[in-house]
C-alpha cells in the first residue's frame, strides 16, 4: 500500500538529493572528458570546501563569505594540484593516474583530520533559511530547499559558462578532441588548467553549500565521491547534460527505493548503473567511444 | 658489502660451521625447558604464537580500530584507553594492582608493546592487520573492534590462529551468540543486555502501547540490537510502525527521516552508531522528527552528546559506563583522573571498554602463571568475581561473555549542566544478572582449546 504523502515527499526529496549529486559529478564529468584523468581526488575536493567554508565561517560568521572562499581556496587547490602533478600524468597509463589522485586524495584528508581531528564540526545553516517549511504535503527543511535552489543557479552558470562563452567552446571541443584543439593553436594545457579549476571548484561549491545539510567529518568526500561516480556511468562521461540527468535519477532511486524498502536504496543505485552499462555503455547522453 | 661476507665466511671453516649448527640446534631443543621451567612446556606443545611470543623480555598485543571512517572518533576513543591500560600495567600503577594484585611491572614480569592498525571499521582490513601482527610480531594477544563486524570477523581469526582476541567495544549479539568463540572474550554490554536495562525504563517513562520507528544499520550489530529491543517492549503491546535500514556511513539519512516523519511514530528509536548516530539525529532534528516524536538510544555512542550539541538533552540512552559514577566506585574515579590527567577530558565508555578488558586479560595471564593461552582461557572460565571500574564483574564460562551492569543516562538540558562534560544523569545502574539471556540461547558454541 503506497503513502501517497510519503511517496510525493520522497519525490520531492529526490529532487534535492539528485541535485547535489549532480552538481559533483558535473565537475567530476567535465574533468574526465577534458583531460581522461579520472579524478579519485574529486570527493576529497568536496571535503576542503566544506572545511574552507567552514574555516571561513568561524573567523567572520558570514554563510556568504563562507561559500566564496570555499569555492575559491578549491579551485586554487584544483589548479596547483593540475600544474604540479596531475599534468605530468597525461601521458601516462590510467592506472597510474587512478593510483596518483587516489593518493591525492588520502593526503588531503589526512591533513585535514590532522588539522581538525575526526569529531565532527558544524555549520549552520543562514538565520534566514533555518526552521523548516511546510509545503502541504509535507514539512521539509527550509535550508534544503534553499540548496535546490542555489544548485540549480550554480548549474546554470556552469552551463553558460560551458556553452556560452569562448572558453566554454574550447572545453567542449576539447572534450570532443584535445588533439584537434591543440592543432589548431590552442593552448590545450592552459584550457586543461582551467578546467580542473572550475571542476574542482564545482565539488568545493558544492562541499559548503552542503555542509550545513551534514556534519563535517574528513571522511565526507570517501562517502559520497562512490555515488558520484555512479552518476556518471549513467549520465555518460564527459556530458554536462548527462551528469545532471544522471544525477537527478540517482538521487530519485535512492529516496523511492527507500520507501519500500530502505535496506536496497544502494543496491538499485548499482543496478541502474549495471543496467545503463549493459544498454548502453556510453551512458544514457554519453558518447559512443567516449567510454 | 658482498666483500664483507666474503671475508667473514671465509674465516669459517665448513667443520666449524656444521658444529656451531648442531650446538645450536641443540639448544633449541633444551630452551623451551630451560627457560620456562615453571609452565611445564614438556607437555605442553606450542600453540599459536606460544611459547614463542613471550619468550623475550617484552611481548607484543596487537590492536585493530577504526581510525577513520563512520566510526573513527569512538575508534581514537578506544585505543587511548589501551594505551593508558599499556602505561598502567607496565609501571605497576595502583589502579591496575587494584584489579590484579599480582601484577608488579609488566605481565608476569614482561613489558608490554602494542601495534595499533586502522581498521577503518572493516572487516577485512582489520583481519589483515592482526594476521600480520601475529605472524610477523608474534602477537600474545590481539584486541580492538568497535565494529561488530569487525570483532565477529576477529573472533574467527582468533580461534583458527590459537591467539586470544579481547573484544574491545561490540554491540551485537552474535559476538558472544552464534559467532563466539572459545579464543574470543567480551566485557562490554550488547544488544540483549542494553535493551533488557533500558526497556522497562522506557515503559515507565512513555507508557504502554507505543508506535516505533528503528533506524538500523544493516549489519550483525543493528539488526541484533533492533530485534532485542523489539522482544524487550513487546509485552507492553509496543509496534514497530517502520524499520529504516541503512549501510555503514550513508552520506545522508534524509530519505530514511522522511519514512520515519511520515510513520506516525511515538518513539523514534536510533540504534546507528558513530557519525551515523551523529548525522542521523541532527538530520532528525533538520526534519522536525524530533518535534513529532522521542527519540531513544539504546546503544549510547561515546561523544554522541559533544557532536549533536543538544539534541541529546532529554533523550534515554543505555551505556556501560558514565564519568559520574565515580561518586559510588572508587576505581572509576581513579581511572576518570588518570585518563583526564594524561588526555585532558573525561573518559566515555570506548576508553573504558578498552582500559577494563585489557587489564582484565593481565590479570587472568597473571593468575594463571603463563601466557599458554588455554590456561588463559580456562583462567576467565573460572567464573571468579573480580573487581571492574563498575563494580565486581565475573565472565560466563559458556560463552565468555562478561556479566556487568549497564548503566541508563538521560541527556541534560543545556541549563542543568554542572561544566561542559556534564552531559547525562544517571537514571539507574542496572545489574548485569538479570539482563543476561540463557547461555545458549543466542546459539553459542564455543570450540575447542587447541
Amino acid at each position: 500500500m503506497v503513502n501517497w504523502a510519503n511517496f510525493v515527499s520522497q519525490l520531492f526529496n529526490g529532487l534535492a538529493l539528485g541535485a547535489l549529486l549532480a552538481l559533483i559529478s558535473s565537475g567530476l564529468t567535465i574533468i574526465y572528458g577534458t583531460l581522461g584523468v579520472l579524478n579519485l581526488a574529486h570527493g576529497a575536493m568536496f571535503m576542503l570546501g566544506g572545511y574552507a567554508g567552514y574555516v571561513a565561517f568561524t573567523y567572520t560568521g558570514s554563510f556568504v563569505i563562507a561559500v566564496v572562499a570555499g569555492s575559491l581556496f578549491v579551485a586554487l587547490v584544483g589548479i596547483v594540484m593540475e600544474r604540479v602533478i596531475i599534468r605530468h600524468f597525461y601521458g601516462r597509463p590510467h592506472e597510474d593516474q587512478l593510483l596518483v589522485t587516489f593518493g591525492l586524495s588520502i593526503v588531503c584528508v589526512e591533513v585535514v583530520r590532522f588539522a581538525f581531528g575526526s569529531q565532527s564540526q558544524l555549520v549552520p545553516p543562514p538565520p534566514l533559511f533555518s526552521g523548516i517549511t511546510p509545503l502541504g504535503f509535507m514539512f521539509y527543511p527550509t535550508y534544503r530547499l534553499a540548496v535546490v535552489g542555489i544548485i540549480a543557479v550554480a548549474l546554470s552558470a556552469l552551463f553558460v559558462v560551458l556553452y556560452r562563452t569562448r572558453i566554454g567552446m574550447i572545453v567542449r571541443a576539447g572534450i570532443e578532441d584535445s588533439t584537434m584543439v591543440d592543432m589548431l593553436g590552442i593552448n590545450v594545457y592552459r584550457v586543461f588548467m582551467i578546467v580542473f579549476g572550475i571542476g574542482a571548484m564545482a565539488a568545493g561549491f558544492a562541499g559548503i553549500v552542503n555542509a550545513p545539510v551534514v556534519s563535517l567529518t574528513p571522511g565526507i568526500g570517501d562517502d559520497i565521491l562512490v555515488q558520484t561516480f555512479v552518476v556518471v556511468v549513467i549520465g555518460g562521461v564527459g556530458s554536462f547534460p548527462g551528469a545532471v540527468l544522471g544525477g537527478l535519477i540517482a538521487g530519485e532511486i535512492i529516496s523511492i527505493t527507500s520507501m519500500f524498502n530502505p535496506g536496497y536504496a544502494y543496491v538499485m543505485l548499482f543496478a541502474a548503473m549495471a543496467l545503463v552499462l549493459v544498454l548502453r555503455p556510453y551512458g544514457l547522453l554519453g558518447t559512443r567511444g567516449r567510454e | 658489502m658482498s666483500d664483507k661476507i666474503n671475508h667473514y665466511l671465509g674465516n669459517v671453516s665448513r667443520r666449524a660451521l656444521l658444529k656451531t649448527g648442531a650446538a645450536l640446534s641443540g639448544a633449541a631443543l633444551v630452551s623451551p625447558v630451560a627457560s620456562f621451567p615453571a609452565f611445564a612446556v614438556g607437555d605442553q606443545p606450542p600453540i599459536g604464537t606460544w611459547p614463542a611470543g613471550s619468550q623475550g623480555d617484552t611481548v607484543f598485543i596487537g590492536a585493530s580500530v577504526p581510525r577513520t571512517g563512520t566510526y573513527a572518533v569512538q575508534g581514537e576513543d578506544e585505543l587511548k584507553g589501551y594505551q593508558l591500560a599499556i602505561e598502567h600495567i607496565n609501571e605497576g600503577h595502583e589502579l591496575v594492582k587494584k584489579i590484579s594484585p599480582k601484577i608488579k611491572t609488566g605481565v608476569l614480569g614482561k613489558k608490554l608493546t602494542l601495534g595499533v592498525a586502522d581498521s577503518a571499521a572493516k572487516p577485512n582490513e582489520a583481519v589483515q592487520a592482526q594476521q600480520r601482527f601475529i605472524t610477523e610480531n608474534k602477537a600474545v594477544m590481539i584486541t580492538g573492534g568497535t565494529s561488530s563486524a569487525v570483532a565477529v570477523a576477529l573472533n574467527k581469526l582468533a580461534q583458527r590462529e590459537k591467539v586470544m582476541f579481547v573484544c574491545g567495544i561490540s554491540g551485537s549479539n552474535d559476538t558472544t551468540g552464534k559467532d563466539c568463540v572459545r579464543y574470543g572474550v567480551r566485557q562490554n554490554f550488547f544488544g540483549q543486555t542494553a535493551a533488557a536495562a533500558i526497556a522497562p525504563v522506557l515503559i515507565k517513562e512513555f507508557g504502554k502501547g507505543k508506535k516505533v520507528a528503528y533506524m538500523t544499520p544493516d549489519y550483525t550489530y543493528g539488526h541484533t540490537v533492533t530485534k532485542s529491543m523489539q522482544d524487550f517492549t513487546k509485552d507492553a503491546g509496543w509496534t514497530t510502525v517502520t524499520n529504516q535500514i541503512s549501510p555503514l556511513g550513508a552520506p545522508d539519512f534524509s530519505s530514511y527521516l522522511l519514512n520515519v516523519a511520515n510513520s506516525g511514530a511515538d518513539i523514534l528509536i536510533n540504534v546507528n552508531w558513530g557519525h551515523d548516530a551523529v548525522l542521523s539525529i541532527q538530520q532528525a532534528k533538520q526534519f522536525g522528527v524530533l518535534d513529532k516524536m522521542k527519540l531513544v538510544v539504546p546503544y549510547q555512542v561515546p561523544f554522541l552528546a559533544r557532536e549533536t550539541g543538544g539534541l541529546m538533552a532529554g533523550v534515554f540512552a543505555a551505556t556501560d559506563y558514565w564519568w559520574t559514577i565515580e561518586d559510588k566506585y572508587p576505581l572509576a574515579k581513579m581511572f576518570n583522573a588518570a585518563f583526564e590527567k594524561k588526555f585532558g577530558y573525561k573518559p566515555e565508555w570506548g576508553a573504558e571498554n578498552a582500559y577494563i578488558s585489557f587489564v582484565h586479560w593481565a590479570r587472568m595471564v597473571e593468575e594463571a602463571g603463563t601466557f599458554y593461552p588455554p590456561a588463559v582461557i580456562k583462567q576467565y572460565e573460572k567464573e571468579e568475581t573480580i573487581p571492574s571500574l563498575v563494580g565486581d564483574v565475573n565472565y560466563r564460562k559458556e560463552d565468555h561473555q562478561a556479566i556487568r551492569p549497564v548503566i541508563i543516562v538521560k541527556g541534560k538540558q543545556q541549563k542543568d549542566m554542572k561544566g561542559k562534560e556534564d552531559y547525562y544523569d544517571v537514571v539507574e545502574i542496572v545489574p548485569g544478572k538479570g539482563l543476561m539471556q540463557k547461555p545458549d540461547e543466542f546459539g553459542c558454541k564455543l570450540g575447542d582449546y587447541t
